[in-house]
């Protein structure tokens, strides 16, 4: 029988959540089982109720589910917030001194939520209410007084200090669940080990306390009807980050300057790149990534700019707020043809938003920012694994036909934990289009100098024979300010000329990915694509069968390539996460069709496979509102 | 070969208005670039938008002409990469200490290796003569619907207080003076400022050329107002990394910046080489930063990555 589980934990913020699925998915990972998981917090430092859904499988997996096999919780809000999601025969692990808890009593959640709980659990509804709620729906109760067991273990170890340590009740939250899955016990030592691998005898009290509680729950909850046994292998896996995938991307492809200003959920990538700033280079010496704190994202991209301008390549991350600032300095690089990537993490505008929640919100924005009209690249990834590849993609785009590109991510793929296969280098090639290396004197250079393909030769600062002027003003083709009428007319046909050339000589596969052409087919863009694929296996298995269509070059839009894709469709499905549907107005716009339906999702929380495979399911059965809004997730 | 001052001069047409300092400041910067001998190549003039913002086209090194307020965001950009570039950034008080006031107080605290020259005339001179950050409260300039009503930002002041390391004020009709500033500025180890006292003749009809020299009707001064701080006994230099020694240069030197009206210092006020330069903070970190900074660094070969990121891949397998 095949595995396939989900397991949440969860807790207020600071309480360890993070660390403890770490191990988890560590742990399941070594034992060749596929990860799916993903982190929803709150904007807020401490106490703000936080949770980790891992999904475990033997087979591949891309998306999460909504319901829940086994949860972990050290607080009575994460149970309030999840009691309803587990599954018949699944079960609740926690904190049994918290049963008498009413929802009142939580500070941390919020009227509206306290109002739909007294719906659903009757007035003043306590934990105990909920408990039996779920034990109604035949899941299983694991009561454990975290503290009895720390208290139990201090005694035992003649270690009193550790009967205080509340910080450990998410190891022991890992412990249990893994005793309770009856999974070896050495792997899950093992991934508290490496976890902690720094910090010797902080590792060695976590196992400590890994091992005793593991045995209290192998002994005191032997029946549960799921279990993690190791089972066969893939070579070559990594358990990846969702940030380290644009990161590895910008090291392996030669990224060497990335200026940027902190914010959620984009800033995990820059400090990543920092933390690895010294990079190993075959057969030379070390090189390194300048990872620079700016004051502002106007600043970052300023210098992401002047960085290019050197020849290196350079490249800035952010979300909504931080690009909205650099909207301005976009279009210098377009004048300019200056090539600079943006990493774009997505999260849930307007304005602050939802601003650790995930969203699509940025599509049509990123496709038209900046005042006046100048070629750009907007090109998104659909998951982890795409990323790292997709990124080299970027720097290679922006150097070939010389302009900014933008790179869609968001939240989803942000904070998401996969396993995947371990990213390729030899797979990434580096075409830096045509940058000079060298210049005899005398070249009477010119930056933007007329040619056959409209792309200037490139020098950089510090060239010699190799001197240029750029300037945000139109120009001439030394780059000194223009108004002439007839040298407009020209600049302006040489750089949009980009758009319909970029068009030409993009690979159809990098435009936009065909997963099967059927009558019925989606079409989508970046993180929905794990979930979309999910659901699409799901409803083979049913004998449905749903094409998809992945696009990842959304601007300058491939029309020809979709138009082709489309032709024989009946029913276009919309699927994105957010309110108007904005691949669907690209779609109306540059197809002239317009799509039959929408599944959209627009709460900050990530769309599962499950929500996907329902909507599809209700079209199918005509049932469906041409807009299908999401609403799974707390 | 030996470079000419002409070789640092280009063709392109100047529109400037007749009389404008601008073309004091554009003159001494390309006789600075000349007794420096800096290879064209390796000099590169960043500019902000304004009348100033076309500085970087009229001298015949690297130019880039970037946006309001944010030239000294990409003028670090490029020095960062490529620290072997001398850099010049050059600007409008308006473009300094208003829109791009925020990235002033930043590079100050990063102390990169440049130098930053604002022209200071008062006004926005472009956009038909409002009133800049460093026209003084109360003061009405010929095209301002009415006497301004912001207290004026002090250049030396915030330079001071944000980190520059190198402060200094000269006047764009003393070229010489000017000239002699920018060289000092541009060999000091360390972030520079310049603030260039550049009347408008257009716009700024209170802080004329005739104001400087101490000849206009308005005040019946009669000596010049400029004067020289190196001909006084003044000494901007912080001598030794000492608590005292540092308070009472930065204190000496606030003092003097408010210094306004019948007796305007100018000069180096401030000279700080103790403090570190950004690219020792780097160094500290990445020891080889400078002999293989960002811009010079191999990236790949015959199309292949030359990077090699398997030890973070293989730290990340399961």
């Amino acid at each position: 029988m095949s595995t396939d589980i989900s397991w949440l934990i969860g807790g207020p913020q600071g309480s360890g959540v993070e660390s403890a699925a770490n191990i988890f998915s560590k742990a399941c990972a070594s034992m060749g089982y596929h990860i799916f998981g993903k982190r929803e917090f709150y904007s807020n430092i401490k106490g703000e109720h936080s949770y980790f859904t891992v999904r475990v499988s033997d087979s591949i997996i891309r998306s999460n589910v909504d319901n829940v096999t086994l949860m972990v919780a050290f607080d009575a809000e994460t149970i309030f917030r999840h009691y309803s999601e587990i599954i018949q025969n699944g079960a609740i692990i926690y904190d049994s001194d918290l049963v008498q808890t009413s929802a009142d009593e939580v500070h941390t959640i919020d009227a509206p939520y306290k109002s739909r709980l007294a719906k659903h659990l009757g007035p003043k509804p306590t934990i105990q209410n909920a408990l039996d709620f779920a034990k109604n729906n035949g899941a299983k109760l694991y009561p454990i007084s975290f503290k009895t067991i720390l208290s139990n273990m201090a005694d035992e170890t003649n270690n009193p200090r550790i009967k205080g340590m509340a910080r450990m009740y998410n190891v022991l939250g890992v412990s249990v669940s893994l005793g309770i899955l009856k999974m070896p016990p050495k792997t899950l030592l093992d991934a508290i080990g490496s976890i902690f691998a720094k910090k010797q005898a902080i590792a060695d009290l976590n196992k400590n306390a890994a091992t005793y509680s593991y045995n209290y729950a192998t002994a005191k909850f032997p029946d549960f009807a799921f279990t993690l046994n190791p089972t066969s292998k893939s070579q070559n896996t990594i358990l990846v980050q969702g940030y380290q995938g644009t990161a590895l991307g910008k090291m392996a492809c030669g990224c060497r300057f990335q200026p940027y200003y902190p914010i959620t959920p984009a800033s995990d990538e820059s400090v990543f790149l920092e933390s690895n700033e010294i990079v190993n280079v075959k057969d030379d010496r070390p090189g390194s990534t300048i990872v620079v704190q700016t004051e502002d994202e106007i600043s970052a991209i300023g210098m992401t700019i002047g960085g290019a301008l050197t020849g290196t390549r350079s490249a800035t991350c952010t979300s909504g707020p931080g690009f909205s600032l650099m909207a301005e300095a976009l279009g210098w690089a377009g004048i300019n043809e200056v090539p600079i990537v943006v990493t774009l993490y997505q999260r849930s505008g307007p304005s602050t938003g939802l601003p650790t929640r995930h969203g699509q919100d940025d599509l049509l924005f990123a496709i038209h920012a900046g005042h006046g009209e100048f070629p750009k690249i907007v090109y998104a990834s659909g998951d982890v694994e795409e990323s790292f590849y997709d990124t080299a993609r970027c720097f290679n785009y922006s150097e070939q036909y010389q302009l900014p590109v933008i790179h869609m991510m968001d939240k989803f793929l942000a904070s998401s934990v996969v396993t995947c296969k371990r990213f390729d280098v030899d797979k990434i090639k580096i075409n830096r289009g045509k940058l000079l290396e060298k210049l005899e004197p005398g070249a009477n250079y010119k930056r933007f100098a007329f040619t056959d393909d409209n792309l200037s030769p490139r020098s950089k600062l510090g060239l010699e024979n190799g001197i240029f002027w750029n300037t945000g003003d139109e120009s001439d083709e030394a780059g000194h300010i223009t108004e002439d009428p007839e040298m407009r007319i020209k600049m302006m046909d040489k750089r949009q000329s980009k758009l319909d050339y970029v068009l030409k000589t993009i690979p159809d596969d990098e435009q936009a990915v065909s997963f099967g052409i059927e009558e019925i087919s989606i079409i989508s863009w970046g993180s929905p694509k794990g979930p979309i694929l999910d659901a699409i296996d799901l409803l083979k298995k049913e004998n449905i069968k749903i094409g998809f269509i992945q696009v990842k070059l959304l601007h300058p839009f491939p029309k020809d390539r979709l138009g082709y894709l489309f032709k024989n469709v009946k029913t276009i499905i919309d699927v994105e996460s957010n309110h108007v549907g904005q691949l669907g107005e690209l779609i109306k716009q540059n197809l002239q069709r317009t799509p039959n339906y929408y599944i959209l999702k627009y709460t900050g929380r990530t769309m599962t496979s499950t929500e996907i495979y329902d909507s599809i399911k209700n079209i199918i059965a005509n049932k469906a509102k041409a807009r299908q809004v999401l609403t799974h997730g707390a | 070969m030996e470079l000419k001052l002409g070789d640092y001069k280009t063709e392109v047409h100047n529109d400037w208005c007749p009389g404008c300092g601008d073309f004091g400041i554009v003159n001494a910067i390309q006789m600075s670039l000349a007794e420096m001998q800096i290879p064209r190549h390796k000099a590169a003039i960043f500019s902000g938008i304004g009348c100033s913002g076309k500085t970087s086209h009229f001298i015949n090194v690297n130019g880039v002409h970037t946006l309001h307020g944010r030239v000294l965001t990409f003028a670090q950009g490029a020095k960062l990469t490529n620290p072997d570039l001398t850099v010049i950034a050059a600007g409008g008080d308006g473009d300094g200490l208003g829109i791009g006031a925020g990235h002033f107080v930043a590079a100050g605290r990063r102390n990169l290796d440049l130098t930053y020259i604002i022209f200071n005339n008062g006004v926005y001179g472009l956009t038909k003569g409002q009133a800049s950050p460093t026209l003084k409260l109360g003061e009405k300039t010929k095209s301002l619907p009415s006497p301004n009503t912001n207290y004026s930002v002090n250049p030396i002041g915030l330079a001071i207080a944000s980190g520059f390391t190198f402060v200094a004020r000269s006047y764009a009709y003393d070229v010489r003076h000017l000239k002699d500033t920018i060289t000092a500025a541009v060999k000091h180890k360390g972030l520079s400022f310049i603030d260039v006292l550049q009347p408008c003749p257009t716009y700024n009809d209170i802080n004329t050329r005739d104001w400087y020299a101490g000849m206009d009707e308005v005040t019946k001064v009669t000596k010049p107002r400029i004067y020289k701080l190196n001909e006084t006994d003044y000494d901007p230099v912080v001598h030794y990394d000492e608590e005292n020694e540092l308070n009472q240069k930065l204190t000496q030197a606030l003092i003097k910046s408010l210094e306004w009206g019948d007796k305007i210092p100018i000069g180096i006020f401030y000279k700080n080489e103790i403090i570190s330069q950004y690219d020792k903070r780097i160094t500290d970190k990445i020891p080889n930063y400078l002999e293989n900074p960002p811009a010079s660094q191999t990236i790949s070969e015959n199309g292949n990555p030359s990077t090699d990121i398997s030890e973070i891949l293989n730290s990340l397998s399961v």
